[in-house]
Parts: C-alpha cells; sequence; structure tokens
C-alpha cells in the first residue's frame, strides 16, 4: 500500500499540476512522444501486414521476423541512436517505432490471413478484382484484429515512453528519472502511477475506437455467438 | 540439431568437468567454510582491486613494482565492489588495494563526512579508519567528477587545460550544463557551481553518468559542459577538455592505496609511495586510454608507464 499512499501525495499535491514541469504539460509530451510512434508504427505495419495477408508472399519471413524483433531492447536501441545519430527526432522515434511494428504486424497479417477461403471465393465469383476483395471482404473483416494489434502497440509505447527523459526530453519518464536520481519515492511512484492511468486511458479510447470502426454486421455476429 | 547421442555424451562430459571442478575447490580449503569468507594470509601479501579496469591496472602497477623489489606478492585481482573486498582488507585476507580517498571515505568509512579537499579527506580517513587499515601517501591523479568542455569551446573561449571551472563564468549564461540528472539537486551539482565558482547555467539536460549520452550531447553541441569523469578515454579521442576544481566543488578522489598495517614493511610502503608521487590524472587518463580504447594489456601498459617513470618493474 506504501507505493499508492506515496503516489497519491506526490499527485494530489496542486504544485505537481503546474507549468512546464506539471503533470498536464508532461502528459502531453508523453503522448506527443507516443502518438507519433504509433502512427510511424501503423503507416509501416498495417499495409505490410494486409499486404502479406492477402499475397502470402513472405510470409514466414516477416512474421518470424516481428517475432524476434520483439527481443529488441528498447533502452539498448536508444543510446545506441544517441550514438549514431545524436539528438534528432529520430532518436526517440525509430525505438519506440520499433517496438510498435510488431503487434500490428503479426495482427494485421493474422486478421486478413484467417478471412474464411469460401468468402474470398465468393467475392472472386461475384467478379470482384483482388484489390476489391481486399478493400471490401478481407480489411474490413480483418479489422477487430487489426485495432488489438494497435492496443496493444499503443499500451507498450506509452508505457515505454519514460525512456525518453534518458536523453533529456520531457514525457513522464522525467519524474521516474529525476525521482531517481534525487531519492524522491513519491515522485517515482507518482510519475509510474500517472503513467500506469494514461495506459488504461489509451486502452479505453481503442475500445472506443473499436466499436467505430468494426463493421455493424461482425459486431453483430459477435453478440448472437456470445 | 545434434543426434541424440553425442548430445547425451556432452552432457555426461559437462558434468564430469563440473564435478571434478567442485572436488578441485573442496580440495584447498575445508568444506564446511564459507568461500566467500577468505583464508587467513600470515605474512603473505595479496594485492586485490575492485571489478573495474582502472583499479586493475592501478594493482597490476602495484604488483610489478613491488615484484621488482623482492617482494612476494599474490595477484587476486577483480575482486568485485568496495563492499566485497572492504572487509577482506580489514582482517588481512586482502593486504594492498589500489583506493580512492574521497569514496573511500563517504562509502566505507563515515558517510556524514564532508571532507573535500585531498587534505581533508585524508585526515580524515587517517582519524577514522579502522585500526588494522591504513593509507599510504596519495597521488595526485583523481578520478573524479569534472566540468569539461570540447577543445574547440576551449579555444573559442581562451580556456586552457589549467582553467578552472571558474573561468566559465563570463559564458554561464549563455551555456547548457549536462549531466546526471542528481546534479540538479545535489549540493555538488548546480547549487555547487554557483556558490564555488558564482556560476549560474542557462539551463540543465539531464543525461547519463559520464556515459555515451553525456558525451554524444558534448561533442555534439546540445550542451556546452558536461560531467565527465576526469580519466574518461573519451576525453583524449574526442578532444576534450577537463576544468580545474581548485575549490574541491566534487570532493577530492585522489587514487591511494588502502594496505592491511600489519603486512606493512618499510620496502612495501616506500615503494608504493614512489608510485604516488609519479602518478597524475593526465598519466592515469592516458593508460586507461591504452587499456579501454586501444585494448593493450594490463602487464604492458603498467610495465610501460613504470618504465616512463624510473619506477622499478618498469620493461
Amino acid at each position: 500500500m506504501s507505493f499508492l499512499h506515496f503516489a497519491w501525495s506526490w499527485v494530489s499535491s496542486s504544485q505537481h499540476w503546474q507549468g512546464s514541469g506539471g503533470v498536464p504539460h508532461r502528459v502531453l509530451e508523453h503522448l506527443g512522444y507516443s502518438g507519433l510512434s504509433l502512427l510511424v508504427g501503423a503507416l509501416i505495419a498495417v499495409p505490410l501486414g494486409v499486404w502479406i495477408g492477402h499475397t502470402g508472399r513472405g510470409r514466414l519471413f516477416v512474421v518470424n521476423l516481428a517475432n524476434v524483433w520483439r527481443a529488441i531492447p528498447t533502452l539498448g536501441l536508444l543510446t545506441l541512436m544517441v550514438v549514431l545519430l545524436g539528438f534528432s527526432a529520430l532518436t526517440w522515434l525509430i525505438p519506440l517505432t520499433v517496438l510498435a511494428i510488431p503487434p500490428i504486424l503479426v495482427n494485421a497479417y493474422e486478421g486478413v490471413a484467417g478471412v474464411d477461403p469460401d468468402l474470398k471465393d465468393a467475392a472472386l465469383g461475384m467478379g470482384m478484382t483482388q484489390w476489391q476483395v481486399l478493400r471490401k471482404v478481407e480489411v474490413p473483416l480483418a479489422t477487430p484484429l487489426i485495432v488489438l494489434g494497435l492496443r496493444t502497440a499503443a499500451i507498450f509505447v506509452v508505457s515505454t515512453a519514460t525512456i525518453a527523459a534518458q536523453i533529456a526530453l520531457g514525457g513522464l519518464g522525467r519524474y521516474i528519472i529525476d525521482g531517481l536520481a534525487s531519492n524522491d519515492y513519491a515522485e517515482v511512484a507518482g510519475g509510474a502511477l500517472v503513467v500506469v492511468v494514461l495506459a488504461l486511458l489509451v486502452q479505453l479510447l481503442f475500445v472506443g475506437l473499436r466499436r467505430l470502426v468494426v463493421p455493424a454486421g461482425l459486431r453483430a455476429q459477435a453478440r448472437a455467438s456470445r | 540439431m545434434f543426434p541424440a547421442r553425442s548430445l547425451r555424451r556432452g552432457v555426461v562430459l559437462g558434468m564430469a568437468v563440473t564435478a571434478s571442478l567442485a572436488l578441485a575447490a573442496c580440495g584447498s580449503s575445508s568444506p564446511s567454510k564459507n568461500p566467500l569468507s577468505g583464508g587467513s594470509s600470515a605474512g603473505k601479501i595479496v594485492i586485490g582491486s575492485a571489478n573495474f579496469p582502472e583499479d586493475e591496472l592501478l594493482a597490476e602497477i602495484y604488483s610489478l613494482a613491488l615484484t621488482a623489489k623482492g617482494v612476494k606478492v599474490t595477484d587476486k585481482f577483480n575482486i568485485g565492489a568496495r563492499e566485497v573486498y572492504y572487509p577482506q582488507v580489514k582482517k588481512g585476507a586482502v593486504t594492498i588495494v589500489p583506493e580512492y580517498n574521497g569514496t573511500l571515505l563517504t562509502v566505507e568509512v563515515d558517510k556524514t563526512s564532508t571532507a573535500a579537499t585531498t587534505s581533508q579527506v585524508d585526515a580524515a580517513l587517517k582519524a577514522d579508519l579502522p585500526s588494522t587499515m591504513e593509507v599510504l601517501n596519495p597521488s595526485t591523479a583523481q578520478d573524479s567528477d569534472s566540468v569539461t568542455v570540447t577543445q574547440a569551446f576551449a579555444t573559442a573561449h581562451h580556456l586552457t587545460s589549467s582553467s578552472s571551472i571558474g573561468d566559465l563564468k563570463p559564458f554561464a549564461a549563455s551555456m547548457v550544463f549536462g549531466g546526471p540528472s542528481e546534479l540538479q539537486t545535489r549540493s555538488d551539482g548546480l547549487a555547487g557551481f554557483k556558490k564555488d565558482y558564482g556560476l549560474t547555467f542557462k539551463g540543465f539536460d539531464a543525461l547519463d553518468e559520464s556515459g555515451p549520452i553525456t558525451l554524444k550531447a558534448l561533442t555534439t553541441g546540445k550542451v556546452q559542459a558536461a560531467d565527465v569523469f576526469s580519466t574518461t578515454p573519451q576525453i583524449i579521442t574526442d578532444h576534450l577538455v577537463s576544468l580545474a576544481d581548485p575549490k574541491f566543488n566534487f570532493a577530492a578522489q585522489n587514487v591511494i592505496p588502502l594496505v592491511y598495517k600489519k603486512a606493512m614493511t618499510p620496502t612495501i610502503i616506500s615503494t608504493l609511495n614512489a608510485i604516488s608521487a609519479k602518478l597524475n590524472t593526465a598519466g592515469l587518463l592516458a593508460m586507461d586510454k591504452a587499456i579501454g580504447v586501444d585494448h593493450d594489456s594490463y602487464p604492458a601498459v603498467a610495465a610501460g608507464w613504470l618504465k616512463t617513470e624510473g619506477l622499478p618493474g618498469g620493461s
């Protein structure tokens, strides 16, 4: 309970909610790093996953690569980027994007590859082109998994974007690193609590997003089979 | 991958090797004794070192010089952290260890000490070390925090290697200082720069402890000055200049031999003191670079330095 006690005493103090070092500003910075990394990760991994799922080409290679890829230590990669690139936006964007790609890629692939072949046959039989099959049948049917991949990646990225503070940037990691350095446990616990709450809110956001983007037919089907 | 039979043979072989090693280990001392507690060593000179390259190198220097003087020594380098080797020196299982006076004082001897200069720290050590141990003469070589700038910055602002932190005063208002986050709050950090040298930097960037991030920030101009340990080899390879700290904002970290009193002889003391008299930060930095960057062997670097300084054990 002492974690919550310390965390709450820090979070509930109004002085930690003001100015450029305050929680609202740090949350915005944190969401900035996370959001951009997730966006770049999605722009790379969704089309790639969908294409591999549709064609089946390079399937084994990419899926295995994505799994091995997960083992890359983000903090180590960050330090490597500093050594190679110095201090630019890419220095933090690359490690966080690398972290976001595997869950998005694998889920997008599984979503499209898992579409019932009979449905694809039927769509082709109706005279649809490959492109139309992809756009009107496979991708809509894969959206639940694509959104799941994005959600998983978002959790990874939001909880790991704290590493930006390692290279003198802001975000919620500032509290954790500065708190550890000055032996201020309340600051560390408070910062960690804000990260957890933010990650949970992002989860909720994706649950809402799923409602918006998953086709009504699939949702009805899911309800019926429950 | 492997055929099952050869795999099994490998396992059996591995077990046999492990068993024989275990037996050999048991043979050297009675099996009931905790192997971590160390043995007694009446009259034996055992040179130990902490588990990082610079300390091992210093131990190598002590070892070569003492051997050349006819002292029979046993090397026990790379023992571990201070928490591990310090009790061994206290009871004489290890008799000589190269130490750093400032951290020796504040980590093991007196955690509340505020001694800062070399003489204050040494006086505190002499007064407060447990009676079985003593420190010999300190060298001027220091492995301490230092305010460091690039050679290019130094040239542009007419600073030399003999300039002090205080000489940054006219430029500090336009400089960002980089270092580990704790310097923002610690008394020898930003507060100390202001108190001792009247410096107030424009900004502070929280980086790592004299590691790759700090060095990159300094060499790319993200920060104009940074906390870099004074024997970091990149000071040579990246062309950096460490500024002097005459007011000891950062507590002294002179290399000093910590010894077990009863094992000392006049020969040992005079040999180690002769080494300390010659050892300076520039020399230590050059040796650290030879080991860490050029990957020369420890004995070769140690013997080379002893020879250059005209000390016994050089070759």
